[in-house]
């Protein structure tokens, strides 16, 4: 039993209807409770959609159970083949389902119903969303697909030369970050390469689009979280080898061209693809006030490794806190992090990285909407980077995070919760001035959001305070509050760190000034 | 499927519809979003899975508290093949969360679906905790399961679960118990409305404080501000107190026939009443008239969801000259809605229960002016050009009373002023 307040992912049936969502001419039955029906409103309200997910709830209630569950899965799989006629009919249950083990998927083989029938088995207490979309579209593609994979000894039939070399994009979905516009953004940075995309999967494909992905010359593993089980199958079954750079942020976008250029032998010069205004931005003078800047990044795997070098080789920041909670990702986060001089944080515990946070005090956040919540407790600023995510995060105006645009975006997404460089040093020259003080905002962000709204030492943590610790004299409170806001929180933690170890009770103004010497940089 | 079931009183009332298929509606762990914020010392603890985590936060945008009152106990595979004690592992969990949340007055462990098929005993727990922290706090247990509850039942098991800790009522005093979660701001505009009928022994039930427990006895007169609280009337029954028939405060005639009768238990005619209130019913009528325009001669249809249903279509009908083309209901307790039902008459389709893709082909075919619904259906409807109003929203509106009564016809203006206004897309 684990105690959650908030939780990073939803249940593995939220990850299949992710998948049913996301494809056309498919439909999930689920063998549920009607309280799981809530799962609609994640797509109609959340992303906007003006349909509503292809999804048929059985809907047991208590006075059903030990009788007559098992007809209403059949009766509920007949209604749904008759009414909505879809090429491919999914079968899975929720968490509630899998108790009453009524075997959804055997009474629909058993049913003799019109469409193709694909059972799920959801594991839904032990696994999570993420899993729960990635096998979902894995047992898709492999139903569809395995009966088509050469024998061995046979082999694929060459592309046409008159054909452009062409990839599928595999992984993108509905409710996750910003797939739409990234799906828009690579197909036009591949195009411009001369390279054909043959299908996207499973956003806006069709069974009958999945027939076709061994037709392509390789795979771009778009979304790993979603996409990379059946990317790897897709290898070992049809000879497609996999394109893994994910194009997030200046350096992966052109690795990731550098990998379609090997993978499919082209010759073109890398360099002539495409360019960013980022490296531009990013060297320009008024971009020095983001150096050593101390960034906290907590994300899906795939998105925090990006953040992670973004953050530290592209934007100049220092990394100081660096987590996932996709647990599949761990190894790789785990590298990256000591890579960085730093232990990864590997949870999904929302308690453990407000903790992590709170110890850390870094002048910007880069989170999911959790951390938005962590940060705006905490009075720092933030960027939502990864899933999940709420509605804001699924904007009208075209938003890519991958390829050249998408660098783009994320240093505008990045920056802009900042207090600009002049204005930083104004704030510490004149720290009283009545109105352009702690209380004031970042004078770009007018009355709402940013860091100065809240006051991080007047914020109670949800975590009682450390017990022993020590005292502030009047003096150093009084000097400690003309330390500007957004790095009064680090200074008091460090000065009370210093105070520690040096076996100080009271912290005086020379202590303050003793500890900023001592964790100068 | 559907059947006509009841034809009570067959010249006055209407007829109701059963239907049993596919139902699109939260369950009662819902409740706990409104409850938590309600009763400010209280903490939910819901036992179950990651579902029920996902839904608190995903069904009300509920990020926006800094610091929720309620958790959930996720069962994982340990505690289903009996590898762990489920029952030592929930103490292990309560004594985290109090460890934590020292202020917490009352702890209400919550069962969910999960926990009913597996029969977690959560009331035997419930007493065996309150042994272990005897002087601390108050805790109990209730079912928010969506195989038993609709999303305000959940209301409905919570209250009826705390009905056996109020204290005894002295014999013989007459008290009023207004059972419901109402807005801190109705709560004291009831008040005063009471005061000057002469009615100063009121209580309100859930009170801010989890230990503001009401007496109950048979002095007791319930009367109830929301229409889906069936099984803490019977519990409150049990302990000797009366029901007060009348119809829900919603909507002037509402708001003042709720008034009479419950004046009328303290002997005050229906007459002293309307004086009394004329002040407040004057205004309703004035703030009211000018938000009728918009309401006035349009159609509404509502989806079975929120229970309050009857009285809100009673009063778009009666006050607000709204035509309505069927008004669904997850369930009907005839009894609660005795006066709604009778008020309603018999031109009303009413269906009660759901088969969720007939009840939206009524919709498709009535093209009704709004369509009151769940949060999941809302944008599907509008992108088929059809007005909708969310249910649950009326769930977390002060609504009630006179001085709500503008506010409350305004929830259902207000899509229908942005269809006029809007001159992008097309609501065809």
């Amino acid at each position: 039993m684990e105690l959650t307040l908030w939780t990073y992912e939803g249940p593995p049936h939220v990850g299949a209807i992710r998948i049913a969502a996301s494809m056309r001419d498919v439909h999930l039955v689920l063998h549920a409770p009607q309280g799981d029906t809530y799962a609609d409103l994640l797509f109609t309200m959340i992303e906007r959609e003006g349909r509503r997910p292809p999804v048929t709830w059985t809907t047991f209630q208590a006075r059903d159970l030990g009788s007559s569950t098992a007809e209403m899965v059949i009766e509920t799989l007949k209604g749904a083949c008759d009414r909505y006629q879809p090429q491919v009919l999914l079968v899975a249950e929720s968490c509630t389902g899998e108790l009453i083990q009524d075997q959804p998927g055997a009474l629909a083989k058993g049913a003799g119903l019109s469409a193709p029938i694909i059972p799920i088995e959801m594991a839904a207490y032990t696994r999570k969303e993420n899993w729960g979309a990635s096998e979902t579209f894995y047992q898709l593609v492999r139903g569809l697909l395995a009966a088509k994979a050469p024998k061995p000894g046979e082999e694929q039939p060459l592309r046409p030369a008159d054909q452009p070399p062409s990839v599928n994009l595999i992984g993108p979905t509905k409710l996750g970050f910003r797939c739409r516009d990234d799906v828009i953004e690579i197909r036009r940075l591949l195009e411009s390469m001369g390279v054909r995309v043959n299908v996207v999967a499973p956003l806006d494909a069709t069974p009958h689009d999945l027939l076709r992905i061994p037709e392509a010359d390789a795979n771009v593993n778009l979304a790993p979280e979603v996409g990379e089980l059946t990317c790897d199958w897709l290898k070992r079954q049809f000879k497609q080898p996999t394109i893994s750079s994910v194009p997030l942020g200046w350096g992966a976008t052109r690795d990731f061209i550098a990998e379609v250029i090997d993978t499919l032998g082209l010759d073109i010069d890398p360099d002539a693809v495409g360019e960013s205004r980022l490296p531009w931005y990013s060297r320009s003078v008024d971009s020095t006030y983001l150096t050593g800047k101390r960034v906290f990044i907590f994300a899906d795997g795939t998105h925090a490794l990006a953040a992670a070098r973004m953050a530290r080789d592209e934007m100049g920041f220092e990394v100081v806190g660096l987590g996932t909670y996709s647990r599949e990702r761990a190894r790789d986060v785990r590298a990256l992090a000591t890579e960085y001089g730093l232990e990864a944080l590997i949870t999904d515990d929302y308690l453990a990285v407000e903790r992590a946070v709170t110890e850390l005090q870094p002048e910007l956040v880069l989170g999911t909407q959790m951390e938005r919540h962590i940060a705006k407790r905490l009075g720092i600023p933030c960027a939502v980077i990864s899933t999940p995510a709420h509605v804001q995060d699924y904007p009208a105006r075209y938003s890519p995070q991958m390829g050249f645009e998408g660098t783009n975006v994320i240093f505008d997404t990045w920056v802009h919760p900042l207090i600009m460089g002049l204005e930083e040093h104004l704030l510490t020259m004149f720290r009283d001035d009545f109105e352009f003080n702690d209380g004031a905002v970042p004078s770009h962000l007018g009355g709402e959001g940013g860091g100065g709204a809240q006051q991080p030492d007047n914020v109670t943590p949800m975590i009682s305070p450390e017990p022993g610790a020590v005292a502030w004299a009047v003096s150093a409170e009084k000097e400690l509050r003309k330390i500007p806001f957004f790095v009064r929180g680090k200074a008091r933690r460090n000065t009370e760190h210093f105070a520690q170890e040096q076996g100080l009770s009271v912290i005086d103004v020379e202590t303050l000034y003793e500890a900023k010497a001592h964790f100068s940089r | 499927m559907s059947q006509v079931i009841a034809r009570a009183d067959a010249d006055t009332l209407p007829e109701v519809t059963t239907e049993r298929g596919e139902r699109a509606v939260f369950c009662g762990l819902t409740s706990i979003i409104w409850l938590h914020r309600r009763i400010q010392d209280a903490f939910f603890l819901v036992v179950g899975s990651r579902t029920c985590a996902h839904l608190l936060q995903s069904a009300a945008g509920v990020m926006i508290f800094a610091e929720p009152r309620f958790a959930t106990a996720i069962l994982g595979e340990r505690d289903l093949a009996g590898m762990a004690d489920c029952h030592e592992e929930l103490d292990r969990v309560v004594s985290e969360l109090l460890a934590r949340r020292p202020d917490i007055r009352r702890l209400f462990l919550v069962g969910s679906c999960p926990s009913e098929v597996i029969k977690l005993d959560l009331a035997n727990a419930a007493a065996r905790l309150q042994g272990v922290h005897e002087n601390r706090l108050r805790i109990s247990a209730f079912s928010g399961s969506g195989i038993e509850t609709t999303f305000t039942q959940g209301e409905d098991q919570c209250l009826a679960s705390m009905v056996p800790d109020l204290p005894a009522a002295p014999e013989g005093a007459q008290r009023l118990m207004v059972v419901g979660t109402l807005a801190d701001i109705i709560e004291e505009q009831f008040r005063r409305h009471f005061a000057q009928l002469g009615i100063v022994d009121v209580d309100f039930f859930p009170a801010a404080r989890a230990d503001d427990l009401p007496p109950v006895g048979p002095g007791t007169r319930v009367l109830l501000a929301q229409p889906y609280l069936s099984d803490t009337v019977t519990a409150l029954c049990k302990r000797g107190a009366k029901l007060v028939s009348a119809p829900y405060p919603l909507g002037i005639e509402g708001t003042l026939a709720w008034f009479q009768a419950a004046a009328a238990e303290w002997g005050h005619s229906a007459e002293t009443v309307h004086e009394a209130l004329a002040i407040p019913m004057a205004r309703a009528q004035k703030s009211l008239a000018k938000v009728r325009e918009s309401l006035q001669g349009r159609t509404i249809h509502f989806l079975p969801d929120s229970q309050l249903e009857l009285p809100l279509a009673r009063f778009l009908r009666d006050e607000c000259g709204m035509s309505l083309t069927e008004v669904a209901t997850p369930f009907l307790d005839q009894t609660l809605m005795s006066e709604e039902l009778r008020r309603l008459g018999r031109d009303v389709s009413l269906v009660e229960g759901s088969d969720l893709d007939s009840a939206l082909a009524r919709v498709r075919n009535h093209r009704p002016d709004l369509t009151v619904c769940g949060m999941g259906i809302a944008n599907p409807l509008e992108a088929e050009g059809l007005r909708t109003k969310w249910s649950i929203e009326l769930v977390f509106t002060p609504i009630q009373g006179f001085d709500q009564v503008a506010d409350l016809a305004g929830l259902f203006a207000r899509p229908l002023a942005r269809e006029r206004q809007l001159e992008v897309g097309s609501w065809s």
